[in-house]
């Protein structure tokens, strides 16, 4: 294929790989934010799913949030608040918190909630408190779905970095918005296959985590949730 | 804050509301210019979205069965299925167009492609779920596997294949918006051009609104549609009302997962337990 050529002749041009506009800069920007907006995210919503998933209130809420979120078009988000709070880092960052911190809530709150009641009753039995029934049982038991829920947020969050380009600041995205002024079509692929294989590793990475983090004896029900 | 441009407080917000909503109305359509205005937007956005939506239905369906009958083939295709979603829908806007150019394809595959992803899931569990006693019953009445199928398999099935159209409907009229970096996208469109580009927040909020209602809308005309295709579930809490589409879609898949014995998923050994695989 003609345009796969030229897509590796991109690749291969070592002027990509240097400089303030070269592959690994691009790609540190693009990695940056989006970890910025992951953390910032799993910083506001963990601890509230947590909250709300042990005592049980809100569940109602949740639900509802995630169903609004899913409906919620990103981009439309995006630009209203680079319109309302200017060009720059913030809005950016507050965009990807925005669309990250319903699946990390809503999965931390499902999670702690379905813990099997008996489990719980066994923790009280043995003169567990609350806190600690949170923290040995439900927090463990939550995890494979706690870290689900972080893996669609970090794989959306990591899309929609790449339109941060189109509001001024950098990324992967630059090299789609700067092909598309360009009409450089090979461009444009090149930041769509970096921002594919990013996506694919942060994949990697919380299969990684999962087999670091969730307790042996919850891994086969981990790897059927899946 | 744009929202307190016209003045503070409540009083503010009242007047930005009634500003956004003028601008909706007063550019609802354009009776000579059939092309402009947000009516043809909407309607592009609903072409795009459930053509999409349509097209995973029909290459889910008949994945799943194959799915479903053939334990085999069912992690194979999960996991390609699973690798395909961890892809972002902007990128595969873009590496579309070498081959679609800018025509609506460019859209509709990457959609139907993600509708694919949430459904088959689904399509998979609702036809495993299927009571042993009333496969039984069926072959015991006579039914050859095809009449099985259409009239007592898949109909069984229909409220977990609905709960993941609810899902996948909702996730993918959201998504058309993206569609607009690459020229398409129906209220994208509204939102990109005649909102970001010109600097304009009405474009933008009505935009976001109506997208949002376009997709609560859908879920709300499922809902009816398995109302209307389910009447041996109305009037009790069948399993259809315990997969509400609030739950996340991973939950669901949980709850799937965690409600069928793991092994159970690759043998042919159906158990009882499994018909309440969706409580």
């Amino acid at each position: 294929m003609d345009i796969l050529n030229e897509l590796a002749a991109w690749f291969a041009d070592p002027a990509q790989w240097t400089g303030p506009a070269g592959i690994p800069a691009r790609m540190g920007e693009h990695v940056y934010y989006s970890l910025l907006g992951l953390l910032i995210s799993a910083a506001i919503a963990v601890p509230i799913g947590l909250l709300t998933g042990h005592t049980g209130v809100g569940g109602f809420f949740s639900a509802s949030l995630a169903n609004f979120a899913r409906a919620l078009p990103t981009i439309g988000v995006l630009f209203l608040i680079v319109l309302a709070a200017g060009i720059g880092l913030v809005p950016v960052v507050a965009a990807l918190v925005a669309l990250a911190v319903p699946p990390i809530l809503v999965n931390t709150h499902e999670g702690v909630r379905g813990v099997e009641p008996r489990l719980k009753d066994a923790a009280l039995g043995m003169g567990m408190r609350g806190h600690e029934v949170l923290f040995k049982l439900e927090l463990p038991v939550a995890t494979p779905l706690i870290l689900i829920g972080m893996r669609t947020a970090a794989v959306q969050v990591v899309a929609t970095a790449t339109i941060a380009a189109y509001v001024g600041v950098g990324g992967l995205g630059r090299y789609i918005v700067d092909g598309q002024a360009r009409q450089d079509l090979t461009m444009m692929l090149g930041g769509s296959v970096l921002v594919v294989a990013l996506a694919v590793v942060t994949t990697l990475l919380f299969a990684g985590l999962r087999r670091l983090l969730v307790a042996p004896g919850l891994r086969s029900e981990a790897a059927a949730a899946r | 804050m744009i929202a307190v441009e016209g003045g503070n407080g409540a009083l503010g917000v009242w007047e930005w509301i009634t500003r956004v909503t003028e601008w909706g109305v007063a550019n609802w359509s354009y009776p000579d210019e059939p092309n402009r205005g947000i009516w043809p937007r909407l309607l592009e956005h609903m072409r795009l979205a459930y053509l999409s939506i349509l097209i995973g239905l029909a290459v889910a369906l008949p994945l799943g069965l194959a799915c479903a009958r053939w334990g085999r083939l069912y992690p194979p295709v999960l996991t390609g299925v699973n690798v395909l979603y961890a892809v972002p829908s902007i990128a595969l806007f873009f590496l579309m167009l070498p081959y679609t150019g800018f025509s609506d394809w460019t859209a509709i595959v990457p959609l139907s492609l993600y509708t694919l992803v949430i459904l088959l899931p689904n399509v998979v569990d609702g036809l495993r779920q299927v009571p042993d006693h009333v496969r039984q019953a069926a072959v015991a009445m006579g039914f050859g596997p095809l009449r099985r199928l259409l009239t007592v398999e898949m109909p069984v099935a229909v409220p977990v294949v609905i709960a993941g159209l609810r899902v996948a409907s909702v996730a993918t009229i959201s998504m058309v918006s993206v569609a607009s970096l690459v020229g398409l996208g129906g209220l994208g469109q509204l939102i990109l051009s005649d909102g970001f580009r010109r600097q304009f927040d009405a474009p933008i909020v009505v935009g976001i609104v109506l997208v949002v209602l376009l997709a609560f809308v859908t879920d709300a005309l499922l809902v009816v549609a398995q109302y209307l295709l389910t009447p041996w579930n109305r009037g009790n809490s069948g399993s259809g009302r315990a997969r509400r589409s609030g739950r996340s879609r991973s939950r669901q898949r949980a709850v799937v997962a965690t409600g069928t014995p793991v092994g159970a998923q690759t043998t042919a050994v159906r158990g009882p337990n499994q018909a309440t695989a969706g409580e």
